[in-house]
């Protein structure tokens, strides 16, 4: 296959020239998520509009445009955790740890996301911190989880379940 | 050529013809939103259906994007288009209750009532602002930006472009955002003013041709020096 370079990094070409999705991927995968101004560089390199990049990057689940944290926290929304709590768990780790959904301590410790179902529904309501499945939360679980004393949290689920 | 049925009428259109220009052509009234002569079509406002197919196995498309082809069986005014049509209108006034070119639509189309609760929201994702800048204005600062509900038109990072030269046409061209129509009542979604109002001059004159756009301009000085 032929290959084109952007800002330095190899991108795969196909006969029309580099697609918009591919680069992004380069930048992603160079950086971990989608730097703006790595972006502006690629428009202004490859002449294309700034807004066709956002519009992708912004489309697709996939590219990130803030860094990821460096422990990556996931609820689970699907219904059986929904029914059993999950939007009150949502709310007490983004207490906890004082972020949003979809966005990263200021220290860069942890990102929250919600997913829909990750196929653990006995587990309800589920909370997965870097691939280690928590099953049956509660507020209090949730703030012994994430207090500096790990620990004591009981009634863990090792990731014996396949992410 | 191509030659085509169109409410009935046997035509024959250049190829490469859309339905909408044949429907326009031959003086068949079908609005549209998201439409623009200059621009390429995109089909978004659903508003420009028409029936295609026999009856029985017709089916609905967006005359704006559908190519004219042979043998086709073209309808514009069917029961069918007209509810579709009025169900859209609804819909969109449900969005943007505040626009006079969607009141103007809901009134030509007898939509009288709104039974979802109002959105006001600045948009109809027509996307007539991102063609026009892009294809008349060659700039292409604005686009869509993220997906589903959250779908909204903006620059990229939501900070001011550097391709925008601030030529307002994204403004000139939107649907939307002009000012609503100050009827008599206008606090609700809905005034049907435009509806409810008898010309009063017709009383008087029986013979006579109203020139007043619009026609309540008569009726609204009437109000006033009572």
């Amino acid at each position: 296959m032929k290959k084109n370079t952007v800002l330095g990094l190899e991108v795969p070409c196909g006969p029309n020239g580099v697609s918009v999705i591919t680069v992004l991927q380069a930048i992603q995968g160079y950086y971990g998520y989608l730097p703006e101004e790595a972006l502006e560089k690629a428009a202004r390199e490859l002449k294309v509009p700034l807004i066709d990049f956002y519009s992708v990057a912004t489309f697709y689940k996939n590219f990130r445009l803030a860094p990821q944290g460096r422990r990556e926290v996931v609820t689970c929304t699907g219904t059986a955790c929904h029914v059993r709590g999950s939007e009150k768990i949502t709310e007490e780790i983004s207490r906890t740890l004082g972020v949003d959904i979809g966005s990263t301590t200021e220290d860069g410790e942890y990102s929250l996301k919600c997913v829909n179902c990750v196929g653990a529904c006995a587990l309800a309501p589920l909370v997965i911190v870097d691939g280690r499945y928590y099953g049956q939360m509660t507020s209090l679980k949730v703030r012994r989880l994430f207090s500096d004393n790990p620990t004591k949290t009981e009634q863990t689920v090792s990731s014996g379940l396949s992410e | 050529m191509i030659n085509l049925t169109m409410d009935g009428l046997k035509i024959s259109v250049e190829p490469g013809a859309t339905l909408l220009d044949v429907a326009r052509f031959y003086g068949a009234n079908i609005p549209t939103l998201c439409y623009d002569e200059a621009l390429s079509p995109y089909g978004a406002c659903r508003l420009c259906l028409v029936e295609i197919g026999e009856p029985g196995k017709s089916r609905l498309v967006s005359s704006c994007t559908y190519p004219a082809r042979e043998k086709l069986n073209v309808r514009t005014n069917t029961v069918r288009v007209m509810q579709t049509r009025k169900m859209i209108i609804e819909l969109y006034l449900a969005t943007c209750p505040s626009s006079k070119t969607i009141q103007d639509l809901a009134s030509k189309y007898g939509v009288t009532g709104v039974r979802f609760s109002p959105k006001n929201e600045e948009c109809i994702l027509c996307g007539l602002c991102v063609r026009m800048c892009e294809e008349q204005m060659q700039a292409k600062a604005i686009g869509f930006v993220d997906r589903g509900v959250n779908r909204r038109i903006s620059t990229a990072f939501d900070r001011k472009s550097e391709q925008c030269r601030l030529c307002g046409a994204c403004m000139y061209i939107c649907p939307v955002c002009q000012a609503r129509c100050q009827g008599p009542s206008e606090e609700s979604t809905l005034c049907n003013a435009c509806l409810n109002l008898s010309p009063p001059c017709l009383e008087n004159n029986d013979h006579t041709l109203c020139y007043m756009d619009p026609c309540a301009a008569c009726e609204l000085k009437k109000k006033t020096n009572q």
